[in-house]
């Protein structure tokens, strides 16, 4: 029936596990990975060519559809670029409460991540269970800006409104609920036979190697590499609070693993500590009218679940919409490293890296 | 009358009563495993869901009956009804109880009782494999090929394992008939899970393995192979194919409680202290301890991630083959020594 030795299989862009639109071919020897390519572009909608026709706080909105599982996170570090680009200062609170988003953000992304990737592994209990911890998150975020996945949460020079009354409490009873499940998430997976099993080993990268493919955030610091911005150039309120890095040793997919677990604990531990010091003042800096930066360019990068998520923008200091944006988004440069960790593994491992690399595919196509 | 009428009717009972099973346990294995996962399952189709197999089969038969271009006609079609067949003919020969009085007139609940029932079991289990390889191969894709490929490889490692199982509870009983090997376990006063537990291990397991269920759900794997051996299936012809791994896993259940729990006998038949439990009928103790390891069969699913496909074959043959082995000699040699 097939006359060659080598199967071309085409894994997506409908594949229930491949996140997403995104299409691996692979090349098999029964069921071994001789080689993959990796596709893109089935979700490409032209944010960045599309943010050069609108004006800047339109562009707020449209980073929300990049990350779409952390839009948080994307509205802070555009925001951020922009107060950069026109030397902004945001007030202390506003950037309290930016942290304390990001970090729940991180939860919930990790949360979606830790789901995913279990199910993909074939415990789909977990699935349910992280989905159900997320939904709490998405709760807080809705109270505070309406909106439960594409938040446009953020304002240049601060927050678009401030926090809803008793909302602080509501954050603290959440990082409590949260700290036994996670408990139950470990119970569920982290010394089970199988889990170790089917990640050990998978898709080792060593720490050369992945900074050489340019990997960020958790894929990099499962390697070894203790690489994060929040502490290295820190950024909203997060050089006030004391927190960890977590790194991994072998920098296989179970190292990866362990590594997004603890950073559920030091989120919420920022979390924790950000919302008790909350500290009183204006949530909005001094913005003027019309937003319309000085002729330049930046670029600034914050720490998104993923990894380094960068904005670089070029403000021709003339019109209102910026003359040149560029994104540098984690899970692009993250899948990457795809091709290099599948070789040689099966089939069944494919669906395991892919989900141990966590991209999401809005974010890659943009 | 008694040559014809009632084995007919006992087919027919047995026959009816497997397929209304089998469409409960969906429903069953879908409650239990969002009670799992904090969830209600089924809610909408009568109350509690009770009536939604039913809108299944409804729905399934009439979806439209789609056969690729490129398959191989025959073989496309024969393959569910060789994966399911099996599945029911083998209920011939389980003991679900021993005997009952029906209208005055002594009828033995098994539809028949034969020398070799277990070689029987064992055979005719075996051709349902022919379903799942045959489907892969002849739907003429990528998918379903190499799950077959996987199942194939699957289904004959297991099954050497749990054959060899077999063949140590044989020697045990001393005998290949269903009905004998609950009497022997009547006479000897134990169940043989107590005889043979590391028998009754490796079945267990071998189970999981041979009806495809999770953790060693290979050849269906949906997360990988995007449901495997039946990707091009639809309508009925899935729906046989699901229904027959069911149907597999109450055969699995129903011979494991037959060899290993006493089939109809109550729970430590040799104590007589315990003769009270004698009231409740055989048959209910039979059901009980099938409907326990059906659970168990869910439940192992809820929790647990799932095998790699390399990973399955090394458990199968270099753990689970040589300890059924020596399983096998262990039990024969205590076996001659007694005698």
């Amino acid at each position: 029936m097939f006359d060659t030795n080598e199967l071309v299989l085409n894994m997506g862009p409908q594949h229930p596990s491949t996140h997403g639109v995104l299409r691996v071919v692979l090349r098999l020897d029964g069921e071994k990975v001789v080689d993959a390519d990796v596709v893109i572009g089935y979700l490409h909608r032209g944010i960045e060519k599309l943010s050069e026709n609108r004006n800047w706080t339109q562009i707020i909105l449209l980073t929300d559809r990049m990350d779409y599982v952390a839009a948080a996170t994307n509205n802070v570090g555009y925001c951020e670029t922009v107060e950069k680009l026109m030397a902004i200062e945001v007030p202390r609170r506003a950037r309290y409460v930016r942290t304390i988003l990001c970090e729940l953000q991180r939860i919930a992304s990790h949360c979606l991540w830790l789901g995913t990737h279990a199910m993909d592994i074939g415990a789909m209990t977990v699935f349910l269970y992280a989905f159900r911890e997320r939904e709490l998150i998405l709760d807080l975020f809705e109270e505070f800006c309406g909106a439960r996945l594409t938040y446009n949460s953020m304002r240049i020079g601060g927050l678009p409104q401030d926090l809803p009354p008793g909302w602080d409490k509501k954050v603290l009873e959440f990082c409590r609920i949260m700290d036994g499940k996670l408990d139950e998430y470990e119970e569920l997976l982290t010394h089970n036979r199988i889990w170790l099993e089917r990640t050990k080993g998978i898709g080792t990268l060593t720490a050369a190697e992945a900074v050489d493919l340019g990997l960020t955030g958790p894929p990099l610091r499962g390697s070894g590499v203790p690489r994060d911005i929040r502490k290295d150039e820190p950024y909203a309120a997060y050089d006030e609070f004391t927190f960890d890095i977590p790194i991994g040793t072998a920098g296989d997919t179970y190292d990866r693993y362990l590594v997004r677990l603890e950073e559920f604990r030091q989120s919420l531990r920022i979390i924790r500590q950000a919302t008790e010091g909350i500290p009183e003042g204006p949530i909005v800096g001094k913005v003027p009218r019309l937003i319309k930066p000085p002729a330049g360019e930046t670029y600034h990068a914050i720490e998104s679940p993923k990894g380094e998520l960068g904005y670089f923008i070029v403000s021709d200091g003339k019109s209102t919409n910026p003359y040149r944006f560029r994104v540098r988004p984690p899970s692009f440069c993250n899948l990457q490293g795809l091709r290099r960790m599948v070789k040689g593994h099966l089939v069944a491992d494919v669906v395991a890296l892919i989900g141990s690399l966590d991209v999401v595919l809005g974010e890659v196509d943009r | 009358m008694d040559l014809f009428v009632i084995p007919l009717l006992k087919i027919l009972i047995v026959l009816n009563a497997t397929l209304v099973g089998v469409t409960y346990m969906v429903l069953l294995e879908r409650k239990v495993i969002a009670w799992a996962q904090s969830r209600l399952g089924p809610m909408r189709v009568g109350p509690y869901g009770i009536l939604q197999p039913i809108a299944d089969a409804v729905k399934l038969m009439l979806k439209e009956d789609i056969t690729p271009a490129r398959a191989d006609r025959w073989v496309f079609t024969a393959a569910p009804i060789i994966a399911m067949v099996p599945a029911l003919i083998v209920y011939a020969v389980i003991p679900f109880g021993d005997k009952a009085t029906l209208f005055g007139r002594e009828i033995t609940l098994y539809i028949t009782d034969i020398n070799v029932g277990l070689l029987y079991i064992v055979s005719v289990a075996s051709v349902g494999v022919y379903g799942i390889i045959l489907a892969g191969y002849a739907s003429n894709s990528k998918y379903p090929l190499l799950a077959s490929l996987r199942a194939s490889a699957q289904l004959i490692s297991y099954e050497v394992a749990v054959t060899l199982t077999l063949v140590s509870v044989i020697l045990v009983a001393g005998s290949l008939s269903m009905v004998q090997i609950v009497r022997a376990q009547e006479s000897a006063g134990w169940w043989f899970v107590f005889v043979q537990p590391l028998a009754f291990a490796i079945f267990f397991i071998g189970g999981l393995a041979e009806t495809n269920r999770a953790p060693f759900d290979m050849p269906e794997a949906e997360q990988e192979l995007t449901g495997g051996f039946h990707t091009e299936y639809s309508g009925m012809r899935f729906a046989l194919f699901f229904l027959a791994e069911y149907a597999n896993m109450i055969v699995v259940s129903s011979v494991a409680t037959t060899l290993f729990l006493g089939g109809w006998l109550r729970p430590f038949p040799g104590v007589s202290a315990l003769s009270f439990l004698d009231i409740i009928p055989g048959w209910t103790w039979f059901l009980v301890k099938s409907f326990v390891f059906l659970y168990i069969f869910i439940w192992v699913r809820a929790t647990l991630p799932r095998y790699r496909y390399d990973q399955l074959m090394r458990i199968g043959w270099k753990v689970l083959i040589p300890l059924a082995i020596v399983n096998l000699v262990v039990t024969g040699i205590i076996k001659v020594m007694l005698l």
